[in-house]
């Protein structure tokens, strides 16, 4: 790295002087830019009809292959999340939002390519599996900075970037159909000059993240805060190194937490326009139920920032328990409401559900720095988001096919959601379960008593 | 060891929370606009 000197942890040592208030800003630089990924489903149609223009011609690619390219860049995030999260940590952060924005960017450049080819291999190549590893590193990349800007409210800290993901798509969806309607013509459709476009601005945008990031000096304290000089019952002045991390039933119990309240909310945001119009038919039209959908995508975001300053007041594991018993009353009530016909009950209902759902992703971070401490958090963050990849599975698949086997079963459509709903209620009684499991961690595994070889010289 | 700067002055966090802050809003707003479409 010598001549990417520029990168080096040391060099983005903050001097005297600076605002840590810069730091967040740094972090929305990354995240509202892969935020994108939640937006892709844009492109679907469009990438089915790249030969036949208006309709899909039999030579087109199919929407299920289509759909791939999402789900195989999600793989890679968590996969590379998972792997190269103390690299992501011992390099700092600038390195790897250098490295994310070139994967990302570049991911997009070389998916245009593979438009242009129609060759779909090459699309899953740049987005799925390189742009994939841009998320990756950076979802996972300001999330330690930021506790360590913030260790008076990292909670607050982590959710505002965690909010960045969910608006990400918000700017993109608009700007992706934007740029599609400029460069289509009548026997072209403009998506590969979108991807070129889309992929300029990440690499821009990020690579500013990354000029703005600053690591503070080790002695450095926020301006009237005074560290605890005990650990309170739940919150570790220790460390835990990132791999002994995985030997507690704290790593594995936070991990059921957020997978369980993920898969809750996961399978319903994906179904909540067919939802909603399906129970309540006649009283909920397409065009409404696409508002619908816009709004949940709003508390989503909202809920991140919400929920992850809350918890900061009243504690991780109360906002745990908030999530499951408000979740658990909510799931239960939905089938009351399509059974009384009351869409704004319907709606409250969903909104707080989406809330929490986001609120959980968010609040995780300062979970675990309460639990394992700052010096590897980053790392352990990335390797408990494989709960979000089991999630994005099990959520969709609990909410598609028990419908579908409701239908075939004679149940009316308005009522083939209800098992699902008690079902995810179910699975919210086993995350608060879990979290009231979750005690400290044992001394045993802090880092100063049992030191590995590797973060000896970490530390 | 910290590097040498001159410190945040308040335009430069005003330029970084535009940065971010003007697309965010972008996007909420276009949101919030179809997401009215829900009461009409």
């Amino acid at each position: 790295m010598s001549g990417l000197w520029f990168l080096d942890r040391e060099r983005t040592i903050a001097g005297p002087g600076f605002s840590r208030w810069m730091v967040p800003p740094a972090a929305l630089c990354i995240h509202l830019c892969i935020g994108q990924a939640y937006a892709l489903s844009v492109f679907n149609l469009p990438l089915t009809k790249l030969i036949g223009i208006t309709h899909s011609a039999p030579a087109d690619w199919k929407l299920t292959d289509v759909g791939w390219i999402f789900t195989l860049g999600i793989v890679f995030l968590g996969a590379s999340a998972a792997l190269l999260g103390r690299w992501v940590e011992e390099g700092g952060p600038r390195r790897a939002m250098f490295t994310a924005a070139l994967c990302f960017g570049g991911g997009f450049l070389l998916s245009a390519a593979g438009v242009y080819a129609h060759n779909l291999a090459i699309v899953l190549l740049g987005y799925g599996v390189i742009g994939g590893f841009g998320l990756g590193l950076g979802y996972i990349s300001p999330v330690s900075t930021l506790i360590k800007w913030f260790p008076d409210r990292p909670g607050m800290a982590t959710g505002m970037a965690i909010m960045g993901f969910g608006g990400g798509a918000l700017i993109a969806s608009p700007l992706s159909v934007w740029l599609m309607a400029k460069f289509s013509t009548p026997t072209h459709v403009g998506v590969a000059e979108a991807f070129i476009c889309l992929g300029l601005i990440y690499t821009c945008f990020m690579l500013m993240g990354a000029a703005l990031v600053r690591v503070p000096a080790p002695d450095w304290r926020p301006l009237g805060w005074t560290p605890p000089a005990q650990a309170t019952k739940l919150v570790t002045t220790a460390n835990v190194y990132v791999y002994q991390a995985l030997r507690t039933p704290q790593f594995w119990l936070i991990w059921w937490v957020l997978c369980l309240n993920v898969t809750a909310g996961i399978g319903v945001l994906g179904q909540a326009s067919a939802m909603s119009q399906e129970m309540f038919p006649g009283k909920v039209t397409a065009v409404a139920a696409a508002g619908f959908v816009g709004l949940m995508s709003l508390f989503n975001m909202g809920g991140r920032f919400f929920w992850a300053s809350v918890s900061d007041l009243i504690g991780r594991k109360n906002t745990y328990f908030c999530f499951f018993i408000l979740g658990t009353i909510l799931y239960s009530l939905v089938p009351s409401t399509g059974a009384t016909g009351s869409v704004a009950l319907f709606v409250v209902c969903f909104l707080i559900i989406l809330s929490m759902y986001g609120g959980g992703f968010a609040t995780v971070p300062a979970y675990l720095k309460d639990m394992f401490g700052t010096r590897y958090v980053g790392a352990i963050h990335g390797l408990l988001l494989t709960a979000w990849s089991v999630a994005g599975v099990l959520g969709p698949v609990l909410v598609n096919y028990i419908r579908q086997y409701q239908i075939d079963h004679g149940v009316p459509k308005a009522q083939a959601y209800n098992i699902t709903m008690y079902i995810m209620a179910g699975l919210l009684v086993i995350g608060f379960l879990c979290n009231l499991f979750v005690k400290a961690v044992h001394e045993r595994h802090y880092m100063d008593r049992q030191v590995p070889e590797s973060a000896a010289l970490a530390k | 060891m910290a590097n040498p700067g001159q410190g945040t002055r308040p335009i430069h966090l005003l330029l970084a929370w535009s940065l971010v802050g003007i697309p965010f809003l972008f996007g909420v707003l276009q949101t919030l606009k179809n997401a009215l479409k829900l009461f009409q």
